[in-house]
């Protein structure tokens, strides 16, 4: 048993009756100290999936469906209370914007300890304790006096520093990573992903890290899950699907990191755009995009084929792969 | 702080100069002063001279400066009808109306947070909607038909609740009447205290509700689920310290506009407060206790700002007075 295994997951948005399905059929797994990435375009659901793991999808939307097992223990089957007791604790979240993340009103010290309160009984001065030792090691620079500074005296990647220290607190066993570096400064992006990385790697603490930046997953995760539409549409090992990417998708992400174009080129693109939930399109959801449509890909949904150590889901796949084997269907 | 206070003592000046100026120009426009003063029977020589003895007949800047000057000493002029200094007149009152106000705000406070914030948390339940309900009634009758309605319901009718007057009062601090220390004087002020409240308090339930509604989808708030704080910690700290930053804001303002609506409620409820006493000062054309009333109010407006600011600066950390490292 792996330490998080996440089966068909299902989440769905009830706007107005009608039951929209912002994931669907969602299935993978993790090891402890593992990192996997998952990466798609906005609105493939990647936020949503995140969340969903810790039971935190904003009303009108829920878990509909599947499990999310946690050293075994089904997180979306817990109480409120007994899920309080895994969020900051056995599993911590980094946000998008950490100019958004924290409380203008309270102190950086105040966020931290109430962080600690919650979850232990523990005296002011030994969360205090706790609250500094954090800050060090995020490198925050005299950390005694940022625990009496507020938000709004600290630049956006000290805010982030901040945040990872929080995630850090209860020394939890998972982090879920939601575009941790999106919102930041360039310059400060790496020095922030090595941080992160660094800690997890020495702290053997798993991370999902979810991004659009293909570059980023290729250097930190182990593990990436390509998701299109609410759906995984590739997943497998990282080098493989970097330098192997099976799903037309996953190629024309590659294809669109600036790296793969000569400068004063333009750079690649998928055309089109993702389709809204309300419209997904029948068979493979990714096929009004492609340009490797078959007849089938615009009636039959993809079902998941075995491509090297990756699955993919995808017809002209499937297809080839039944040629390599000399008994195509399409011949 | 000391330094924001003294910046704020040199605004306050040049408000209330404004106020002055315009206070006092429109006392020609109110009749003849010299009417309510002597009567009919006077002859027209003797009224001459007493317009010169006034100074009535001297131009407008030369009997502006004449007020200013001993208004500044504290001296706004003596009133015609009571023929007392206008400023101790009013002063008199003044605690009548202050406790109405007072009163009201507290109803306000007491309801409108933990309503606004329990139909932040649950829009959808029926205790919400019907709280909104009846907040849009509450916005759209006006204060003297509440009133009406109230004193029609619960004196006339259920025979509850006194209809008119302070009731019984006793002195505190010297020259301080109140109500608030006997059973009689408080039932007094509840139907009043709710009449004036009645436009305050549907607004700020609306208010309190739509910013909370607003700070829940905010970032931290998910972060601090995302950090495993209870739902009490996550309503109660994170979220209504924030809500309460743009409601203390328009609070502070609405104190003021309180004061003036007193005048309708003071009416209806034969409030012997300034508000009653304003609207008996137009009758009279006693024009040196109008001049001397808007001048208090607009004090009073500028007093609630300023301490309205000075607590906002205390909740909010992101701003600094004025002054302040």
């Amino acid at each position: 048993m792996s330490f998080l295994e996440v089966k068909n997951l299902e989440v769905s948005f009830n706007l107005r009756g009608k039951s929209l399905k912002a994931l669907q059929n969602i299935s993978f797994d993790l090891e402890r100290g593992e990192r996997l990435g998952i990466v798609g375009e906005s609105g493939a659901g990647k936020s949503v999936a995140a969340f969903a793991i810790l039971n935190l999808i904003s009303r009108p939307g829920k878990i509909t469906a599947g499990e999310v097992l946690l050293d075994g223990q089904d997180l979306s089957k817990l109480s409120p209370q007994e899920m309080r007791k895994i969020r900051g604790n056995k599993v911590s979240m980094i946000f998008q914007d950490p100019m958004m993340t924290l409380n203008p009103v309270f102190t950086i010290g105040t966020q931290m300890i109430e962080c600690l309160k919650a979850h232990r009984k523990i005296s002011k001065s030994n969360a205090v304790k706790i609250a500094i030792q954090k800050l060090k090691l995020v490198q925050i620079p005299s950390p005694e006096m940022r625990m009496n500074q507020y938000p709004h005296e600290l630049s956006g990647g000290m805010k982030q520093r901040i945040i990872i220290a929080i995630a850090l607190l209860m020394d939890p066993a998972l982090i879920i990573a939601d575009e941790p570096t999106t919102a930041l400064d360039v310059t400060i992006q790496a020095e922030i992903m090595a941080l992160l990385l660094d800690l997890c790697e020495s702290n053997n603490v798993a991370l999902i890290l979810i991004t659009h930046d293909l570059g980023v997953v290729s250097q930190v995760t182990q593990k990436t899950i390509v998701m299109y539409a609410g759906r995984i549409i590739e997943q497998g090992p990282t080098n493989e699907i970097i330098n192997d990417a099976q799903h037309p998708y996953t190629q024309g992400l590659i294809n669109a990191l600036p790296q793969q174009t000569l400068p004063g080129e333009k750079l690649n693109q998928i055309r089109g755009s993702m389709p809204s939930l309300q419209d997904i399109p029948s068979g493979c959801s990714f096929n009004p995009r492609c340009d490797f449509v078959l007849d089938i890909c615009t009636k039959q949904r993809p079902e998941f084929t075995q491509s090297g150590g990756c699955s993919v889901a995808c017809h002209m796949v499937k297809a080839m792969k039944d040629a390599e084997k000399g008994h195509s269907a399409y011949e | 702080m000391i330094a924001f206070l003294i910046n704020r003592l040199f605004q306050a000046a040049i408000v209330m100069f404004v106020i002055s100026l315009l206070s006092f120009s429109i006392q020609d426009n109110l009749g003849d002063p010299l009417r309510e003063l002597i009567g009919q029977s006077v002859s027209e020589a003797d009224r001459m001279e007493l317009r010169e003895e006034l100074g009535l007949n001297d131009s407008f800047l030369t009997q502006y400066f004449r007020f200013a000057g001993k208004a500044i000493q504290g001296d706004l002029g003596t009133s015609y009808f009571f023929k007392e200094p206008a400023l101790e007149v009013i002063l008199k009152k003044l605690p009548a109306t202050l406790e109405l106000v007072f009163g009201a705000t507290v109803l306000i406070i007491v309801i409108s947070i933990p309503v606004g914030v329990y139909s932040a948390i649950n829009p959808s339940s029926l205790f919400s909607k019907v709280a909104m309900g009846i907040s849009i009634i509450g916005i759209s009758v006006p204060v003297f038909l509440t009133a009406i309605i109230s004193i029609y319901i619960f004196s006339v009718e259920l025979g509850w609740l006194p209809s008119f007057g302070r009731g019984v009062t006793e002195h505190v601090f010297g020259t301080w009447e109140t109500g608030f220390f006997n059973v009689d004087g408080l039932l007094h002020l509840l139907l009043p205290c709710l009449s004036l409240a009645s436009i305050m308090l549907p607004l700020f339930i609306r208010l309190i509700r739509a910013e909370m509604m607003e700070v829940l989808q905010s970032e931290y708030i998910k972060f601090a689920w995302a950090k495993g704080l209870s739902p009490r910690r996550i309503w109660f700290m994170h979220a209504l310290k924030n809500t309460m930053l743009p409601v203390i804001t328009v609070g502070g303002v609405q104190i003021g506009t309180m004061v003036a609506y007193t005048i309708l409620t003071e009416t209806v409820f034969q409030w012997p407060g300034m508000g009653f006493l304003f609207l008996e000062a137009v009758n009279r054309v006693d024009t040196p206790l109008i001049v001397a009333y808007l001048i208090v109010v607009g004090a009073i407006f500028v007093i609630t700002n300023t301490i309205v600011d000075l607590i906002y600066g205390l909740v909010n950390p992101t701003v600094k007075l004025v002054g302040e490292k």
